[in-house]
């Protein structure tokens, strides 16, 4: 029951979080749609004024915009089929009874704690070195020739490396929300007679559609901007420029910033739809 | 009821869930033990495993050539800064929304929520421009600042699932009792509280150490935290293993350490309290 008066009070403590938020959404907004809108090369004749929609047509038809755009898919797509199929896996397993189940959980959660640029370079470096990388040794060791990673296969080790970072925290999730099903459901169908399978697909998997859905909205958020992990490893060369990265090169290395900031346009209407959809189902949620 | 399971059936989920876990830690475990190694060891071929001359020699190096001490200050102001700042904005945000709560707190979280979803990349010219106009470029409190503005969602919204999980019959009793707002707030509400604000204290600590969109883009040399300090390593300069994982093994070991009593709270944290 709340008064009049802590009505204004909850008021006031709100203010400083929501203007804060307010201010960090407006302002370079704002500026971002300004500068779309105009011709402008800090070190090439600074700002030329209004060139209106051109930055968002030529950023489209630049030879350069849908390679990236196909990668950004492939990326994000690989990922997310490798976290969620191995995450569900390994929740399921994790979920068994056995020894030292707190220690298997601290392993399989670590590499999500490991920073960006750590994960990218000691991948990079230690094992898809074509000459001194551990893969190296192993295709050797068999009489193979090593498999020069980041420049053969490219995009799928980003991929391998990505889906390291985050396949523990799709496990970590599905197995949060595995451990909430009441196991006297599963008991019952399989007193029924319902095979390991059959106990899967129609008890345990319906359960999990729900957090299956959040982990593939949230990693599609984190992962359309992922940036480190190619900064560090290619740099975008051999067909990695994702669209994130596309724009980060338009902007601060070849300083075409009317271009750059259509294209960040482009990127945060796609980011949007997606969190459009994350957001529609955490919204549910707090009516509980 | 638990089910009965036979000691073999343990024994095989034991085994394959070792292996797993093992093979996915495998890669951090390797780059620790590569650091004790010299440059020589760490790309024999076949690669020694444990029986290697254990030395801490590269720890030294790292240390001496790149001044590893400041980059580790930057990552704590820059992390530990922004996460004071970020809970002291949002603990008087999320105490209201989840005490006084009005026909507009949904929307206000989920509004919130979405300036989390917002491409960095997006605004990344205009925050750039601003920093160079404020002079603040390269500097520690830009960082702070943009980190704190990036987190305080998640703060918000985990500090929200927690105080929305103290029982409004407390505070119903107390003020029955003739307690004013600050009691309330001093006496009540700040005890049953501290675990859920240390929880996302710590969590947000995680994220703005890891943090390297910003990070890498906003600073040279002043600023610049361990992020930058291990991406400064990629340049063909520092390609020497030894030395790469020691610096690596810096850079993650306090935040391993850190993440592994958050694990619960991440699932809260991260899936805006969906998933519980």
């Amino acid at each position: 029951m709340a008064t009049q008066h802590s009505r204004t009070a909850a008021r006031i403590m709100m203010t400083p979080a929501v203007f804060l938020l307010l201010v960090w959404m407006l302002v370079p907004l704002s500026m971002t749609l300004w500068f779309s809108f105009r011709r402008f090369l800090p070190l090439r004749g600074g700002d030329q004024g209004f060139v209106w929609f051109e930055n968002y047509t030529r950023f489209i038809s630049s030879s350069s915009f849908w390679p990236a755009v196909q990668t950004t898919l492939v990326i994000v797509g690989g990922v997310l089929l490798v976290s969620i199929v191995f995450g569900i896996l390994l929740a399921l397993l994790l979920d068994q009874p056995m020894w030292g189940q707190g220690v298997v959980r601290i392993l399989v959660i670590a590499p999500f704690f490991v920073m960006p640029t750590v994960s990218a370079l000691v991948w990079k470096n230690m094992f898809m070195d074509p000459t001194n990388g551990l893969f190296a040794h192993l295709w050797r060791a068999f009489g193979a020739d090593p498999v020069v990673w980041l420049s053969d296969v490219p995009t799928f080790s980003i991929i391998m490396i990505v889906s390291w970072q985050w396949l523990p925290f799709a496990t970590l999730i599905l197995l949060t929300a595995i451990q909430s099903l009441d196991s006297e459901q599963l008991e019952a169908a399989e007193m029924d007679g319902a095979g390991p399978l059959a106990r899967f697909g129609f008890i345990t998997l319906p359960h999990l559609s729900r957090a299956i859905t959040i982990v593939i909205l949230i990693q599609t958020i984190f992962l359309l901007s992922i940036f480190a992990e190619i900064f560090v490893t290619t740099g975008g060369a051999f067909g990695t420029r994702t669209l994130t990265y596309l724009i980060y090169q338009r902007v601060l290395e070849s300083q075409n910033v009317g271009l750059g900031s259509a294209g960040g346009v482009y990127a945060i209407i796609l980011a949007n739809i997606v969190a459009l959809f994350l957001m529609r189902i955490v919204g549910k949620n707090l009516d509980r | 009821m638990a089910r009965a399971v036979t000691t073999q059936r343990k024994a095989i989920n034991t085994t394959i869930a070792w292996a797993i876990g093992l093979l996915i830690f495998f890669p951090i475990l390797w780059t620790i033990l590569t650091s004790f190694k010299t440059e020589g060891e760490a790309v024999a071929n076949p690669p020694v495993f444990l029986f290697f001359d254990w030395t801490l020699e590269n720890y030294a190096v790292v240390q001496e050539r790149s001044n590893y001490m400041r980059f580790l200050w930057n990552s704590i102001i820059i992390a530990g800064g922004s996460t004071l700042l970020g809970i002291l904005v949002a603990v008087p945000a999320a105490w209201s929304m989840a005490f006084v709560p009005s026909k507009r707190t949904k929307d206000i979280l989920l509004w919130m929520l979405s300036t989390k979803m917002l491409p960095a990349v997006g605004v990344l010219y205009p925050i750039y421009l601003l920093c160079i106009e404020l002079g603040v470029l390269d500097s520690r409190a830009a960082l702070v600042v943009i980190l704190m503005l990036i987190n305080l969602p998640i703060i918000v919204w985990m500090l929200y699932t927690y105080f929305r999980e103290i029982p409004g019959e407390i505070l119903e009793a107390a003020r029955m009792d003739g307690a004013g707002l600050k009691e309330e707030l001093l006496y009540i509400l700040t005890p049953m509280a501290v675990p859920g604000i240390a929880s996302t204290l710590l969590l947000n600590f995680i994220l703005a150490w890891n943090e390297a969109f910003w990070t890498l883009n906003l600073t040279a040399v002043d600023a610049a935290p361990l992020t930058a300090f291990i991406a400064s390593y990629s340049s063909p300069e520092g390609l020497f293993f030894a030395k790469l994982s020691a610096a690596s093994t810096m850079a993650i070991a306090p935040i391993l350490i850190l993440g592994w009593f958050s694990q619960k709270q991440l699932v809260r944290g991260l899936t805006f309290g969906a998933v519980k």
